[in-house]
């Protein structure tokens, strides 16, 4: 077995090596290297046919119209683009905007921003489940609440929340709903027809495609209007000007019209696969599983060790590449603020690693992976004196630290 | 985050894991941070009648570099009186184990666990 094995699907995904392949078709002179913008020759008007393709195929696996797809750099900006630009668009009928506290930090450092410009923003807590109910976000609402955004698969815990009834509540009230749909996409269906959701982000690299692609969805009826963020040549229908890149998005178009072909086998699959995992580790004393247990997707895995602490963890898990929280933030030396926002104890956040299982992941390494995690457990805990002083029957709680 | 090759040698082969009886009479313990800072080291010593440290032992809960600088401190008290051992300075551990900035705070703690470990013993001694 290739070591180490790769468990962080949830950072990124390989490109799948079909969809490398399609790419490559559209960067050398042999290939359909032009410009989608230009009209005046063949070479431009094959890249546009190619574009259109690739957004139709987006638009299929979402069951949104092609029209409603807008290319961006990734989900990052795509959810700058949606906020802010929705924010500023509406900004007539207040400046109110609701988020909750276990977004990707390219939600919420876009709502800190906005409040820097004046907005006000309410962060939403979750119930220790992580999830976020119609009642919290009706109690939130006010008057000039104008924009909603919450997530439709959360990155760490791999929660799903309930999008359809959240769209229904926003649609009501007339307040424009954005979904943060980066790790759900191709993890569950979606189904944008019947979801009342006005802007949704994607991206390509965590659905077999490359980096530095993603789409947003901009809903035409009732249509949705946005305040451009980035200016020029006046692409993308005005809300996303810069040249197409046609062979990110190519790719892009291909994985996700892999990942409708072959979705519901994957997640069978990667299920089986989940089970195998959660099965191998809970005989483990003091493990816990973080997250709500029905809306789930099998793709994330978050699971706290208690007593253990988790870059010690992960570095006794040398030959497995996990993460403790996202790859955005492992560089800080803070718990993961998603599972602080759960309610939970520093100590435990510190304790937790996110497993995320994808298209390439073996029974085989996942036994491995059980393997290694026990005796990872086995030797940090002969040397935490924390475990030591649960087993004597010490409070931790009651314990006069030094802190530092 | 990449580790020295001694931080990495001390977090898979720690030297001196373990604990000594607590209600010894030779022994004092001293332990040091907080579980909710991600770090708790707890570090022993067993003092002879001459104020030598002849053994000393070492627990820690925390990241690789928070392991590895309590491993060394126990390798380097052994055999120092202490007075000798009070002597031994965090940006001495740093350095020997390479430690990036971010991490400087874990030989902060192991010195700090050091000095706790011996006023725990003077306390015991009425010294």
């Amino acid at each position: 077995m290739k070591l180490p094995i790769y468990l962080d699907y949830a950072a990124t995904t390989p490109v799948d090596a079909r969809v490398a392949e399609k790419m490559m078709q559209f960067l050398t002179m042999d290939g359909e290297f032009g410009n989608p913008a230009s009209r005046s020759h063949r070479f431009g008007w094959q890249a546009e046919e190619a574009v259109e393709i690739a957004r139709s195929q987006i638009a299929e696996l979402v069951n949104a119209d092609p029209r409603e797809i807008v290319f961006t750099s990734g989900a990052t900006e795509s959810n700058n683009l949606a906020i802010k630009g929705a924010a500023d668009f509406y900004r007539k009928k207040g400046k109110h905007l609701i988020t909750v506290k276990t977004e990707h930090k390219a939600t919420l450092d876009t709502m800190r921003q906005l409040e820097r410009e004046g907005y006000e923003v309410t962060y939403l807590e979750p119930q220790t489940d992580g999830m976020v109910t119609v009642a919290m976000l009706e109690a939130a609402i006010r008057p000039d609440t104008s924009v909603i955004s919450v997530m439709f698969v959360n990155n760490e815990i791999g929660v799903v929340q309930d999008i359809a009834a959240i769209g229904e509540l926003c649609r009501s009230k007339g307040i424009i709903f954005h979904v943060d749909a980066a790790q759900a996409a191709g993890k569950l269906d979606i189904d944008l027809q019947a979801l009342k959701v006005d802007l949704m982000s994607f991206s390509g690299h965590k659905a077999y495609g490359p980096k530095g692609i993603g789409a947003l969805f901009v809903r035409r009826k009732p249509r949705i209007r946005l305040e451009a963020q980035m200016h020029g040549g006046g692409h993308e229908r005005g809300m996303r000007s810069g040249t197409l890149p046609t062979h990110q998005i190519v790719a892009m178009g291909e994985a996700f019209r892999l990942a409708k072909l072959e979705m519901h086998d994957e997640i069978q699959r990667i299920t089986v696969l989940r089970d195998r995992l959660l099965n191998g580790v809970k005989d483990i004393e003091q493990v816990f599983l973080n997250g709500n247990r029905q809306h789930r997707v099998p793709h994330i895995t978050n699971i706290s060790f208690n007593y253990v602490e988790g870059e010690s963890l992960i570095m006794a898990l040398k030959d497995i590449a996990v993460s403790s929280g996202s790859a955005c933030t492992s560089a800080s030396l803070e718990p993961s603020y998603v599972l602080r926002a759960l309610g939970m104890s520093d100590e435990l956040a510190h304790s937790s690693i996110r497993f995320s299982i994808g298209r390439y992941t073996t029974e085989e390494q996942i036994d491995h992976t059980i393997k290694i995690v026990h005796q990872a457990i086995e030797k940090l805990r002969a040397m935490s004196p924390l475990w030591d002083m649960y087993k004597d029957g010490v409070d931790l709680n009651t314990v006069a630290w030094v802190a530092h | 985050m990449a580790y020295s090759n001694k931080v990495i040698d001390h977090y898979e082969n720690p030297r001196n894991v373990g604990s000594f009886d607590k209600d010894d009479d030779t022994v004092a313990t001293g332990m040091v941070g907080a579980p909710a800072c991600g770090d708790v080291m707890k570090l022993q010593i067993k003092v002879n009648a001459a104020g030598i440290i002849e053994d000393a032992k070492f627990k820690t809960y925390g990241c690789g570099s928070a392991i590895a600088s309590s491993s060394l401190v126990t390798e380097w008290v052994k055999g120092k009186s202490l007075d000798e051992a009070q002597q031994i300075k965090n940006t001495d551990i740093a350095q020997e184990l390479a430690l990036p900035p971010v991490k400087i705070h874990c030989s902060i703690l192991a010195e700090d666990a050091i000095k706790a470990a011996i006023a725990d013993y003077k306390q015991k001694h009425g010294g």
